[in-house]
Protein backbone atom coordinates (compact mmCIF):
# COMPACT_ATOMS: atom_id res chain seq x y z
CA UNK A 1 0.00 0.00 0.00
CA UNK A 2 3.14 2.27 1.17
CA UNK A 3 4.52 1.67 -2.64
CA UNK A 4 0.83 2.62 -3.97
CA UNK A 5 0.86 5.55 -2.56
CA UNK A 6 4.12 6.78 -3.34
CA UNK A 7 3.62 5.81 -6.91
CA UNK A 8 0.51 8.06 -6.98
CA UNK A 9 2.32 10.62 -5.07
CA UNK A 10 5.24 10.77 -7.83
CA UNK A 11 2.34 10.87 -11.03
CA UNK A 12 0.43 14.14 -9.45
CA UNK A 13 4.33 15.53 -9.46
CA UNK A 14 4.46 14.46 -12.71
CA UNK A 15 1.27 15.70 -13.59
CA UNK A 16 1.24 18.82 -16.14
CA UNK A 17 -0.42 21.88 -13.76
CA UNK A 18 -2.55 24.52 -15.68
CA UNK A 19 -2.97 27.91 -13.67
CA UNK A 20 -6.29 29.06 -15.54
CA UNK A 21 -9.27 31.65 -14.58
CA UNK A 22 -12.72 29.78 -15.75
CA UNK A 23 -13.53 32.86 -17.93
CA UNK A 24 -10.47 33.24 -18.88
CA UNK A 25 -10.26 32.77 -23.03
CA UNK A 26 -6.91 31.89 -23.29
CA UNK A 27 -6.89 29.55 -20.92
CA UNK A 28 -10.18 28.01 -22.35
CA UNK A 29 -7.98 27.35 -25.69
CA UNK A 30 -5.56 25.89 -23.44
CA UNK A 31 -8.12 23.55 -21.79
CA UNK A 32 -9.01 22.42 -25.35
CA UNK A 33 -5.71 21.95 -26.63
CA UNK A 34 -4.86 19.34 -22.99
CA UNK A 35 -8.21 17.71 -23.57
CA UNK A 36 -7.77 16.95 -27.27
CA UNK A 37 -4.38 15.62 -26.56
CA UNK A 38 -5.74 13.31 -24.00
CA UNK A 39 -3.15 14.86 -21.31
CA UNK A 40 -4.27 14.71 -17.99
CA UNK A 41 -3.37 18.14 -15.77
CA UNK A 42 -4.41 19.92 -12.05
CA UNK A 43 -6.80 22.71 -12.31
CA UNK A 44 -5.19 25.70 -10.22
CA UNK A 45 -7.64 28.12 -10.14
CA UNK A 46 -6.30 32.06 -10.37
CA UNK A 47 -9.17 34.34 -9.41
CA UNK A 48 -8.37 37.69 -11.19
CA UNK A 49 -11.39 39.53 -10.21
CA UNK A 50 -9.41 39.03 -6.67
CA UNK A 51 -6.38 39.99 -7.94
CA UNK A 52 -4.53 36.29 -7.15
CA UNK A 53 -2.17 36.70 -10.29
CA UNK A 54 -0.33 39.62 -8.15
CA UNK A 55 -0.01 36.68 -4.88
CA UNK A 56 3.88 36.46 -4.44
CA UNK A 57 3.64 32.58 -5.34
CA UNK A 58 2.16 33.59 -9.09
CA UNK A 59 4.44 36.49 -9.68
CA UNK A 60 7.59 34.22 -8.96
CA UNK A 61 5.75 31.79 -12.30
CA UNK A 62 4.72 34.65 -14.38
CA UNK A 63 5.75 37.81 -13.06
CA UNK A 64 3.24 39.81 -15.67
CA UNK A 65 0.43 38.10 -14.14
CA UNK A 66 -1.57 36.67 -16.48
CA UNK A 67 -3.33 33.12 -16.94
CA UNK A 68 -2.87 30.64 -18.31
CA UNK A 69 0.68 29.30 -16.68
CA UNK A 70 1.76 25.32 -17.63
CA UNK A 71 3.81 23.81 -15.09
CA UNK A 72 5.49 20.87 -16.16
CA UNK A 73 7.82 19.27 -14.12
CA UNK A 74 10.36 22.52 -13.63
CA UNK A 75 9.29 23.81 -16.75
CA UNK A 76 7.06 27.05 -16.34
CA UNK A 77 5.22 28.15 -19.86
CA UNK A 78 3.25 30.99 -20.25
CA UNK A 79 1.50 32.60 -22.90
CA UNK A 80 -1.37 30.42 -24.60
CA UNK A 81 0.38 30.82 -27.82
CA UNK A 82 3.81 29.42 -26.46
CA UNK A 83 1.77 26.83 -24.61
CA UNK A 84 0.35 25.50 -27.23
CA UNK A 85 3.98 25.21 -29.04
CA UNK A 86 5.25 23.57 -26.42
CA UNK A 87 2.64 21.40 -26.35
CA UNK A 88 2.96 20.54 -29.70
CA UNK A 89 6.56 19.96 -29.29
CA UNK A 90 7.01 17.71 -26.19
CA UNK A 91 3.27 15.58 -27.17
CA UNK A 92 3.77 15.30 -30.37
CA UNK A 93 0.84 12.18 -30.26
CA UNK A 94 -2.21 13.52 -31.30
CA UNK A 95 -0.88 16.59 -33.62
CA UNK A 96 -3.15 19.58 -33.31
CA UNK A 97 -1.37 21.11 -36.47
CA UNK A 98 -1.21 19.64 -39.81
CA UNK A 99 2.00 19.00 -40.90
CA UNK A 100 1.79 20.67 -44.44
CA UNK A 101 2.96 24.01 -43.99
CA UNK A 102 0.55 25.83 -45.99
CA UNK A 103 -2.04 24.53 -44.00
CA UNK A 104 -0.34 24.99 -40.44
CA UNK A 105 0.16 28.44 -42.13
CA UNK A 106 -3.39 29.22 -41.76
CA UNK A 107 -3.93 27.33 -38.39
CA UNK A 108 -1.30 30.14 -37.18
CA UNK A 109 -3.14 32.93 -38.99
CA UNK A 110 -6.36 32.03 -37.65
CA UNK A 111 -5.25 31.77 -34.01
CA UNK A 112 -3.87 34.91 -34.44
CA UNK A 113 -6.81 36.67 -35.74
CA UNK A 114 -8.23 35.89 -32.80
CA UNK A 115 -5.12 36.33 -30.31
CA UNK A 116 -4.00 40.13 -31.66
CA UNK A 117 -7.27 40.93 -33.49
CA UNK A 118 -9.85 40.60 -31.33
CA UNK A 119 -8.97 39.10 -27.81
CA UNK A 120 -6.92 41.85 -26.81
CA UNK A 121 -9.26 44.65 -28.04
CA UNK A 122 -12.60 43.33 -25.73
CA UNK A 123 -10.18 42.35 -22.46
CA UNK A 124 -10.82 43.20 -19.45
CA UNK A 125 -8.75 45.67 -19.05
CA UNK A 126 -10.10 47.40 -22.52
CA UNK A 127 -13.23 47.44 -21.17
CA UNK A 128 -12.46 48.60 -18.30
CA UNK A 129 -10.73 51.94 -20.17
CA UNK A 130 -13.77 52.08 -22.23
CA UNK A 131 -16.50 51.66 -19.09
CA UNK A 132 -14.22 54.87 -17.58
CA UNK A 133 -13.35 57.41 -20.59
CA UNK A 134 -16.39 56.92 -22.77
CA UNK A 135 -19.16 55.58 -21.06
CA UNK A 136 -20.39 52.03 -19.48
CA UNK A 137 -22.88 51.86 -22.59
CA UNK A 138 -19.89 51.81 -24.81
CA UNK A 139 -18.26 48.68 -23.56
CA UNK A 140 -21.02 46.49 -25.42
CA UNK A 141 -20.85 47.83 -28.47
CA UNK A 142 -16.88 48.80 -28.76
CA UNK A 143 -16.20 44.98 -27.91
CA UNK A 144 -18.92 44.08 -30.50
CA UNK A 145 -17.34 46.25 -33.00
CA UNK A 146 -13.89 44.55 -33.10
CA UNK A 147 -15.47 40.88 -32.71
CA UNK A 148 -17.87 41.14 -35.30
CA UNK A 149 -14.58 42.64 -37.47
CA UNK A 150 -12.40 39.74 -37.04
CA UNK A 151 -15.33 37.54 -37.74
CA UNK A 152 -15.86 38.77 -40.87
CA UNK A 153 -12.20 38.33 -41.24
CA UNK A 154 -12.70 34.74 -40.26
CA UNK A 155 -15.11 34.05 -42.82
CA UNK A 156 -13.37 35.56 -45.43
CA UNK A 157 -10.11 33.50 -44.86
CA UNK A 158 -11.44 30.19 -44.22
CA UNK A 159 -14.20 29.98 -46.46
CA UNK A 160 -12.23 28.39 -49.00
CA UNK A 161 -10.28 25.89 -46.36
CA UNK A 162 -13.06 24.89 -43.53
CA UNK A 163 -14.09 21.19 -43.97
CA UNK A 164 -15.61 19.66 -40.92
CA UNK A 165 -13.57 22.11 -38.98
CA UNK A 166 -12.09 25.19 -39.46
CA UNK A 167 -9.26 23.99 -41.57
CA UNK A 168 -10.05 20.80 -43.29
CA UNK A 169 -11.60 17.80 -41.17
CA UNK A 170 -9.63 17.38 -38.12
CA UNK A 171 -9.80 19.64 -35.25
CA UNK A 172 -6.63 21.82 -34.97
CA UNK A 173 -5.17 24.69 -33.44
CA UNK A 174 -7.62 27.33 -35.12
CA UNK A 175 -10.18 25.07 -33.89
CA UNK A 176 -9.13 25.51 -30.13
CA UNK A 177 -8.28 29.22 -30.46
CA UNK A 178 -11.92 30.19 -32.45
CA UNK A 179 -14.36 28.54 -30.17
CA UNK A 180 -13.66 30.60 -27.12
CA UNK A 181 -13.82 33.55 -28.95
CA UNK A 182 -17.12 32.63 -30.74
CA UNK A 183 -18.72 31.65 -26.90
CA UNK A 184 -17.64 34.93 -26.00
CA UNK A 185 -18.90 36.77 -28.83
CA UNK A 186 -22.43 35.27 -28.26
CA UNK A 187 -22.53 34.59 -24.97
CA UNK A 188 -21.01 38.14 -23.34
CA UNK A 189 -21.45 40.82 -26.40
CA UNK A 190 -24.26 40.11 -28.60
CA UNK A 191 -22.48 39.08 -31.61
CA UNK A 192 -24.84 38.90 -34.32
CA UNK A 193 -24.08 35.62 -35.82
CA UNK A 194 -26.59 35.75 -38.69
CA UNK A 195 -23.87 37.69 -40.30
CA UNK A 196 -20.87 34.48 -39.32
CA UNK A 197 -22.58 31.19 -40.99
CA UNK A 198 -19.21 29.30 -40.63
CA UNK A 199 -17.99 30.58 -37.39
CA UNK A 200 -21.62 29.27 -36.65
CA UNK A 201 -21.55 25.72 -38.28
CA UNK A 202 -17.76 25.58 -36.48
CA UNK A 203 -19.42 26.41 -33.15
CA UNK A 204 -22.53 24.02 -33.28
CA UNK A 205 -19.57 21.50 -34.34
CA UNK A 206 -17.65 22.35 -30.88
CA UNK A 207 -20.39 21.85 -29.03
CA UNK A 208 -20.66 18.08 -30.27
CA UNK A 209 -17.16 17.56 -29.05
CA UNK A 210 -16.54 16.57 -25.06
CA UNK A 211 -13.03 17.73 -25.43
CA UNK A 212 -14.56 21.57 -26.06
CA UNK A 213 -17.45 21.24 -23.67
CA UNK A 214 -15.04 19.37 -21.05
CA UNK A 215 -13.21 23.26 -21.43
CA UNK A 216 -16.26 25.83 -21.52
CA UNK A 217 -15.79 28.16 -18.71
CA UNK A 218 -19.22 26.60 -16.82
CA UNK A 219 -17.71 23.54 -16.17
CA UNK A 220 -14.28 24.10 -14.62
CA UNK A 221 -14.32 23.97 -10.71
CA UNK A 222 -13.75 27.71 -10.21
CA UNK A 223 -16.93 28.65 -11.96
CA UNK A 224 -19.41 30.34 -9.71
CA UNK A 225 -21.90 27.51 -9.00
CA UNK A 226 -25.30 28.04 -10.69
CA UNK B 1 26.75 37.35 -43.59
CA UNK B 2 24.99 33.97 -45.00
CA UNK B 3 25.49 33.54 -48.60
CA UNK B 4 21.89 34.61 -50.17
CA UNK B 5 19.87 32.61 -52.23
CA UNK B 6 18.63 34.09 -55.56
CA UNK B 7 15.46 35.42 -55.06
CA UNK B 8 12.38 33.00 -55.63
CA UNK B 9 10.28 34.43 -52.64
CA UNK B 10 8.32 37.51 -52.60
CA UNK B 11 7.30 39.87 -49.56
CA UNK B 12 4.22 42.17 -50.09
CA UNK B 13 5.13 45.15 -47.69
CA UNK B 14 4.39 48.54 -46.88
CA UNK B 15 7.59 50.57 -45.93
CA UNK B 16 6.02 51.69 -42.20
CA UNK B 17 4.22 48.27 -41.36
CA UNK B 18 5.68 47.42 -38.35
CA UNK B 19 4.58 43.10 -39.37
CA UNK B 20 5.87 43.86 -42.65
CA UNK B 21 9.00 45.05 -40.86
CA UNK B 22 9.08 42.01 -38.21
CA UNK B 23 9.21 39.99 -41.58
CA UNK B 24 12.07 41.74 -43.25
CA UNK B 25 14.40 41.61 -40.47
CA UNK B 26 13.92 37.53 -40.07
CA UNK B 27 14.84 37.26 -43.75
CA UNK B 28 17.55 39.66 -43.51
CA UNK B 29 19.00 37.24 -40.61
CA UNK B 30 18.59 33.96 -42.16
CA UNK B 31 19.98 35.07 -45.70
CA UNK B 32 16.78 34.68 -47.76
CA UNK B 33 17.06 37.24 -50.65
CA UNK B 34 13.57 38.25 -52.07
CA UNK B 35 11.52 40.33 -54.15
CA UNK B 36 10.06 43.35 -52.28
CA UNK B 37 6.09 43.94 -53.52
CA UNK B 38 5.01 47.07 -52.54
CA UNK B 39 1.61 47.70 -51.62
CA UNK B 40 0.85 50.96 -50.67
CA UNK B 41 -1.49 50.99 -48.21
CA UNK B 42 -2.32 55.17 -48.50
CA UNK B 43 -3.13 54.82 -52.20
CA UNK B 44 -5.79 51.75 -51.29
CA UNK B 45 -3.50 49.11 -52.81
CA UNK B 46 -4.21 46.64 -50.83
CA UNK B 47 -8.17 46.30 -51.93
CA UNK B 48 -7.36 45.59 -55.54
CA UNK B 49 -8.52 42.61 -56.61
CA UNK B 50 -5.25 40.98 -57.31
CA UNK B 51 -4.52 41.98 -53.81
CA UNK B 52 -7.73 40.17 -52.74
CA UNK B 53 -7.02 37.39 -54.13
CA UNK B 54 -3.38 37.02 -51.93
CA UNK B 55 -5.09 37.77 -48.74
CA UNK B 56 -8.31 38.37 -48.64
CA UNK B 57 -8.28 40.36 -45.44
CA UNK B 58 -5.93 42.81 -47.11
CA UNK B 59 -3.28 42.96 -44.61
CA UNK B 60 0.68 43.62 -45.28
CA UNK B 61 2.57 41.67 -45.07
CA UNK B 62 2.17 38.50 -47.80
CA UNK B 63 5.03 36.43 -48.26
CA UNK B 64 4.96 34.29 -52.03
CA UNK B 65 6.79 30.92 -52.27
CA UNK B 66 5.80 29.96 -55.17
CA UNK B 67 2.83 29.36 -55.62
CA UNK B 68 2.12 29.32 -51.91
CA UNK B 69 0.73 32.76 -49.77
CA UNK B 70 1.12 32.79 -46.82
CA UNK B 71 0.00 35.95 -44.58
CA UNK B 72 0.24 37.16 -40.81
CA UNK B 73 3.68 37.91 -40.04
CA UNK B 74 3.47 35.49 -36.90
CA UNK B 75 2.44 32.76 -39.57
CA UNK B 76 5.05 33.91 -41.61
CA UNK B 77 7.97 33.43 -39.21
CA UNK B 78 7.05 30.01 -38.45
CA UNK B 79 6.50 29.15 -41.51
CA UNK B 80 10.01 30.37 -42.43
CA UNK B 81 11.30 28.42 -39.47
CA UNK B 82 10.34 25.64 -40.89
CA UNK B 83 10.71 25.72 -44.08
CA UNK B 84 14.37 27.33 -43.99
CA UNK B 85 15.61 26.42 -41.21
CA UNK B 86 19.38 27.82 -41.69
CA UNK B 87 19.93 30.20 -38.66
CA UNK B 88 17.29 29.49 -36.51
CA UNK B 89 15.09 31.89 -34.68
CA UNK B 90 14.11 30.02 -32.19
CA UNK B 91 16.39 28.24 -29.91
CA UNK B 92 15.51 24.36 -30.10
CA UNK B 93 13.39 22.22 -26.93
CA UNK B 94 16.91 21.36 -25.34
CA UNK B 95 17.09 20.25 -21.82
CA UNK B 96 19.67 22.10 -21.05
CA UNK B 97 17.19 25.33 -21.22
CA UNK B 98 13.91 23.88 -22.12
CA UNK B 99 12.17 27.18 -21.44
CA UNK B 100 14.07 28.86 -23.82
CA UNK B 101 12.19 28.80 -27.13
CA UNK B 102 8.86 29.50 -25.33
CA UNK B 103 10.18 32.62 -23.65
CA UNK B 104 10.67 33.79 -26.69
CA UNK B 105 7.30 32.55 -28.29
CA UNK B 106 5.95 34.08 -25.20
CA UNK B 107 7.63 37.58 -25.98
CA UNK B 108 6.50 37.35 -29.38
CA UNK B 109 3.01 37.23 -28.20
CA UNK B 110 3.31 40.37 -25.94
CA UNK B 111 4.35 42.13 -28.79
CA UNK B 112 1.89 41.05 -31.05
CA UNK B 113 -1.32 40.06 -29.12
CA UNK B 114 -0.42 43.22 -25.89
CA UNK B 115 1.15 45.77 -27.33
CA UNK B 116 0.80 46.30 -31.25
CA UNK B 117 -2.85 45.77 -31.58
CA UNK B 118 -3.96 48.74 -29.31
CA UNK B 119 -2.02 51.54 -30.74
CA UNK B 120 -2.03 49.86 -34.52
CA UNK B 121 -3.75 52.25 -37.00
CA UNK B 122 -7.68 50.89 -37.15
CA UNK B 123 -7.40 50.99 -33.20
CA UNK B 124 -6.45 54.56 -32.87
CA UNK B 125 -8.92 55.71 -35.33
CA UNK B 126 -11.54 54.22 -33.85
CA UNK B 127 -10.53 55.38 -29.95
CA UNK B 128 -9.63 58.50 -31.47
CA UNK B 129 -13.25 59.01 -33.14
CA UNK B 130 -14.29 58.00 -29.24
CA UNK B 131 -11.83 59.81 -26.83
CA UNK B 132 -10.46 62.15 -29.21
CA UNK B 133 -6.50 62.21 -30.42
CA UNK B 134 -4.80 63.60 -27.37
CA UNK B 135 -6.58 61.04 -25.27
CA UNK B 136 -5.76 58.27 -28.23
CA UNK B 137 -2.19 59.08 -28.06
CA UNK B 138 -1.91 58.44 -24.11
CA UNK B 139 -3.77 55.14 -24.02
CA UNK B 140 -1.11 54.17 -26.85
CA UNK B 141 1.41 55.14 -24.98
CA UNK B 142 -0.09 53.50 -21.41
CA UNK B 143 -0.47 49.99 -23.15
CA UNK B 144 3.26 50.33 -24.70
CA UNK B 145 4.54 51.06 -21.11
CA UNK B 146 2.17 48.57 -19.49
CA UNK B 147 3.30 46.21 -21.96
CA UNK B 148 7.21 46.86 -21.49
CA UNK B 149 7.25 46.39 -18.01
CA UNK B 150 6.13 43.11 -18.90
CA UNK B 151 8.82 42.66 -21.39
CA UNK B 152 11.25 44.17 -18.45
CA UNK B 153 10.05 41.55 -16.01
CA UNK B 154 10.51 38.82 -18.06
CA UNK B 155 13.19 39.42 -19.51
CA UNK B 156 15.16 41.15 -16.04
CA UNK B 157 17.48 37.81 -15.63
CA UNK B 158 17.44 36.77 -18.64
CA UNK B 159 18.88 39.18 -21.21
CA UNK B 160 22.06 39.05 -22.47
CA UNK B 161 23.68 41.06 -25.39
CA UNK B 162 19.85 40.26 -26.81
CA UNK B 163 17.01 39.57 -25.67
CA UNK B 164 17.31 36.06 -24.62
CA UNK B 165 20.80 35.60 -24.46
CA UNK B 166 23.79 36.67 -26.62
CA UNK B 167 21.99 35.62 -29.97
CA UNK B 168 19.04 37.16 -31.69
CA UNK B 169 16.21 35.24 -31.83
CA UNK B 170 12.32 35.46 -32.47
CA UNK B 171 11.56 37.64 -29.26
CA UNK B 172 14.08 39.82 -30.95
CA UNK B 173 12.43 39.54 -34.09
CA UNK B 174 9.30 41.31 -32.68
CA UNK B 175 11.00 43.77 -30.07
CA UNK B 176 13.15 45.35 -32.39
CA UNK B 177 10.66 47.59 -34.20
CA UNK B 178 8.38 47.69 -31.56
CA UNK B 179 10.98 49.67 -30.08
CA UNK B 180 11.98 51.77 -32.35
CA UNK B 181 8.73 53.19 -32.95
CA UNK B 182 7.56 53.65 -29.44
CA UNK B 183 10.89 55.47 -29.01
CA UNK B 184 10.34 57.57 -32.29
CA UNK B 185 6.41 57.69 -32.28
CA UNK B 186 5.43 57.63 -28.50
CA UNK B 187 8.29 59.10 -27.34
CA UNK B 188 8.51 56.61 -24.86
CA UNK B 189 11.60 57.50 -22.17
CA UNK B 190 13.29 54.33 -22.30
CA UNK B 191 15.20 55.04 -19.28
CA UNK B 192 12.35 53.29 -17.32
CA UNK B 193 13.28 50.19 -18.94
CA UNK B 194 16.97 49.04 -18.88
CA UNK B 195 17.05 45.70 -20.00
CA UNK B 196 14.99 47.12 -23.17
CA UNK B 197 17.04 49.85 -23.67
CA UNK B 198 20.45 47.64 -23.32
CA UNK B 199 18.68 44.93 -26.47
CA UNK B 200 18.10 48.03 -28.35
CA UNK B 201 21.18 49.19 -28.30
CA UNK B 202 22.68 45.99 -29.44
CA UNK B 203 19.99 45.60 -32.32
CA UNK B 204 20.43 49.04 -33.86
CA UNK B 205 24.06 48.11 -34.29
CA UNK B 206 22.91 45.05 -36.33
CA UNK B 207 23.16 45.51 -40.39
CA UNK B 208 20.32 43.36 -41.00
CA UNK B 209 17.92 45.46 -38.74
CA UNK B 210 19.06 48.56 -40.21
CA UNK B 211 18.41 47.43 -43.59
CA UNK B 212 14.82 46.17 -42.98
CA UNK B 213 13.82 49.21 -40.59
CA UNK B 214 11.00 51.39 -42.98
CA UNK B 215 13.90 54.40 -44.41
CA UNK B 216 15.26 51.59 -46.30
CA UNK B 217 12.72 50.29 -48.26
CA UNK B 218 11.85 51.21 -51.86
CA UNK B 219 8.71 52.78 -51.20
CA UNK B 220 10.09 54.82 -48.21
CA UNK B 221 8.70 58.34 -48.89
CA UNK B 222 11.71 60.62 -48.48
Amino acid sequence: MVHQHEHEQAQQQNKLKLYSYWRSSCSFRIRIALNLKGLDYEYIPVNLLKGEQFSPEFQKLNPIGYVPVLVDGDVVVSDSFAIFMYLEEKYPQIPLLPSDLAKKALNIQAANIVSSSIQPLQNLAVLKYIEEKVSPEEKVPWAKFHIEKGFGALEKLLKDHAGKYAIGDEVAMADAFLAPQILAGIQRFNVDMAKFPLLTRLNEAYSELPEFQKAIPENQPDAPSA
Amino acid sequence: MAAKDSPKLGLYSYWQSSCSWRVRFALNLKGISYEYKAVNLLKGEQFTPEFEKLNPLHFVPVLADGDVFISDSYAILMYLEEKYPRRPLLPSLLPSNPQHKALNLQVASIVSSSIQPLHMLSTSKYLGEKVGPQEQLLFAQTNVEKGFHALEKLLKNIVGKYATGDEVYMADVFMAHQIAMATERFKIDMSKFPSLSRIYESLKAIPEFLESSPEEQPDAVK
